[in-house]
């Protein structure tokens, strides 16, 4: 028990450390007031684009309901997005920029909790891009958002539940960071991308062929996204997730993303031996 | 009580690219051995030095060590536990600080940098802070404690890089060339930081690479010597130059004279031959090892008969670089 203790001490000052140099490494801005713009004028622009889109391809002519649908969506994969990114890029970033790895490597922490930490920032400042985006689109493009309808247990919950899933995909992420080279790069991006297609980001899995909603069900992304969405909303677009109570969708979500947890764990598991084996832990990439 | 390292027919060989394969160093069909059957053994408290020319596979030994690298066959202990079955455990006991300057992200100071190294061994608040301290006196880098670490200059980064490592108090401690590169002072700061260090505690153990002879027959209590990756010997220095007892060392200098030099080693009584070309003072440096003093005057026959002029000729004590120089074939400078 004091074993089980201590070792949970350890890995918190770990995040903790890694927390701070994260965010160390997130505000080097010599200006905070362009940290702060870029932080929340990009995502906001980036929404804006799809609303643009939207209008463009619809004339408006479709209800608000899908148009909040693809709003909350879109907003909340800003988490997907950043968090991947903020997890998996360190090892790259360890490795190539600041030639730091080996030392980070063979310090008894552990790599899991230090890519957490290390993601923390990008979290954060997530969660406040977020919250600016859905308040501009309730504001200004009056999304029918009641704030006092809003399931709060069940936001927080599923926020909570999506970084953790991210997580462990950052985590797979990195582990195949460690033997490739620059297109590690490529890589996050076209994961980030396979999944705003079949995760129901921005329509729902139901127009998917049946083969990619094998993917869909697959992924815990596809069961958060809901649940986040519902929880705003207080409905839901997909025929298919519609006919899951929350508790069942939080059970799935909950089998999904252990399945996926054992498979990250896997498969960073593997690769570093791989790298350790064949001397890629400190081998720099980019010449 | 454990031996600090041992290591049993340690081995480790890289896959070579195509264009790199050109039979050198005992590589055979594309595979390059880095260390061939390594045998060493240092103890605890020992300040243990590892010699060799570039390539001999030192910093390889060193990362297996420090569990950054598998061995291809073999065994490593660290205090006692396989580096290869529990790195965990082996990570607790070690830390290593290869030379260069690569020593934290340079947007912290360095007194973050040294925290943060300290928060990830899990040194106890007060610790941590009266070490940072006292690292930052020692190595004289107190007006540095707030500088971020991207404005040091790079000895000043390699001086931090060096107290990063011992700021998490390792029971065992890989230096890999850690005065490479530095000014004279710097060099001698660090020099003498490690030997306090191992004298605080006698359960502490380094093992240290240099290029310096000099600076493994200062500090080192014992030395192994390796080339193309296998160990040639291991004592202290002292035995070390003393097996050279019987044989006499010389140094002549020549008029600067590029081809040829070869030949010298066949000269009759000579048991090994180095040389260093010294263009800027017009001159090449040669060293000759002979069987017995007497053998020195075939070499001044046979240099006069080449048409060289001696410039200067001098007896030597035997130096741990003669050791080297008798062992190896030839000098770190002067590589072929
Ligand atoms: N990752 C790698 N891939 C291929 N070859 C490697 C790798 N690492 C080391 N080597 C080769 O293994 C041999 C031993 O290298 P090592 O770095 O251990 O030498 P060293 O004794 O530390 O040399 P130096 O004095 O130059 O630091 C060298 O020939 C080197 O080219
Ligand atoms: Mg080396």
């Amino acid at each position: 028990m004091t074993n089980i203790l201590k070792r949970a001490k350890e890995n918190l000052r770990t995040i903790r450390t890694a927390g701070k140099l994260g965010w160390a490494m997130e505000s080097n801005w010599t200006d905070p007031f362009l940290f702060a713009i870029y932080s929340i004028v990009r995502p906001l622009a980036s929404s804006l684009i799809l609303v643009v889109m939207y209008y463009v391809v619809t004339r408006g002519k479709t209800g608000m309901d899908l148009f909040a649908y693809i709003y909350v969506g879109n907003a909340f994969f800003m988490y997907v997005i950043n968090v991947l990114f903020g997890v998996s890029w360190v090892i790259h970033e360890d490795r190539d920029h600041y030639q730091m790895i080996r030392y980070i490597y063979i310090s008894p922490i552990r790599m899991y909790y230090y890519l957490f930490g290390r993601g923390i920032a990008k979290m954060v400042l997530t969660t406040v891009a977020v919250i600016i985006t859905m308040a501009f689109g309730m504001l200004v493009l009056k999304i029918p958002v009641n704030l006092l309808a809003i399931n709060y247990p069940l936001l927080l919950f599923s926020v909570a539940a999506g970084i953790f899933i991210i997580t462990c995909l950052g985590i797979l992420l990195a582990g195949v960071s460690m033997v490739t080279a620059h297109h590690s790069y490529a890589l996050t991006e076209g994961m980030a991308g396979l999944f705003y297609l079949a995760c129901g980001a921005i329509y729902p899995i139901d127009i998917l062929p049946v083969w990619l909603q094998y993917l869909s069900k697959a992924l815990p992304l596809t069961y958060w996204l809901e649940l986040v969405r519902r929880s705003i909303l207080g409905k839901s677009l997909s025929p298919t997730l519609s006919g899951y109570s929350d508790f069942q969708l939080i059970l799935i979500m909950a089998a999904t993303t252990l399945i996926l947890a054992l498979f990250s764990h896997w498969v960073y598991r593997s690769i570093e031996y791989i790298a350790r084996k064949y001397g890629k832990i400190d081998q720099l990439t980019s010449y | 009580m454990n031996l600090a390292v041992e290591t049993f027919d340690l081995n480790r060989t890289f896959k070579l690219k195509k264009a790199k394969n050109k039979g050198e160093n005992g590589n055979n069909n594309g595979k390059l051995i880095a260390l061939e059957n390594a045998n060493i053994k240092i103890h605890q408290g020992e300040l243990f030095g590892l010699l060799g020319p570039n390539g001999a596979g030192k910093t390889t030994l060193i990362k297996i060590l420090a569990t950054l690298l598998l061995p291809t066959s073999g065994t490593g202990l660290v205090d006692g536990i396989d580096v290869v079955k529990y790195p965990e455990k082996v990570r607790k006991k070690i830390n290593m600080v290869s030379g260069g300057e690569h020593c934290g992200y340079g947007i912290l100071t360095v007194r973050e940098t040294l925290w943060m190294f300290s928060q990830f061994y899990g040194i106890a608040t007060k610790v941590a802070h009266r070490r940072i301290d006292e690292l930052l006196k020692i190595l004289k880098m107190e007006e540095f404690a707030k500088t971020k670490i991207g404005k040091l200059s790079t000895g000043l980064r390699q001086k931090l890089n060096f107290m990063r490592g011992f700021v998490c108090d390792p029971k065992i401690m890989f230096l890999d060339e850690p005065t490479l590169g530095l000014d004279v002072q710097i060099a001698r700061d660090v020099r003498i930081y490690i030997r306090t260090w191992m004298k605080e505690n006698p359960e502490r153990t380094v093992l240290l690479t240099t290029h310096y002879m000099a600076e493994a027959d200062e500090l080192c209590d014992r030395v192994a010597i390796i080339d193309k990756g296998r160990v040639l010997v291991c004592d202290s220095p002292q035995n070390l130059k003393k097996s050279l007892a019987g044989e006499a060392v010389f140094y002549i200098e020549i008029p600067l004279s590029v081809n040829g030099m070869e030949k010298f080693g066949q000269i009759p009584g000579v048991k090994q031959f180095a040389y260093e070309h010294k263009s800027h003072l017009g001159r090449t440096e040669l060293k000759f090892i002979l069987e017995e003093e007497s053998a020195i005057s075939n070499v001044t026959e046979s240099l006069s008969g080449n048409g060289s002029k001696i410039i200067s000729l001098s007896k030597m004590e035997p130096s741990l670089e003669d050791v080297f120089v008798a062992l190896v074939g030839r000098g770190l400078k002067n590589e072929n």
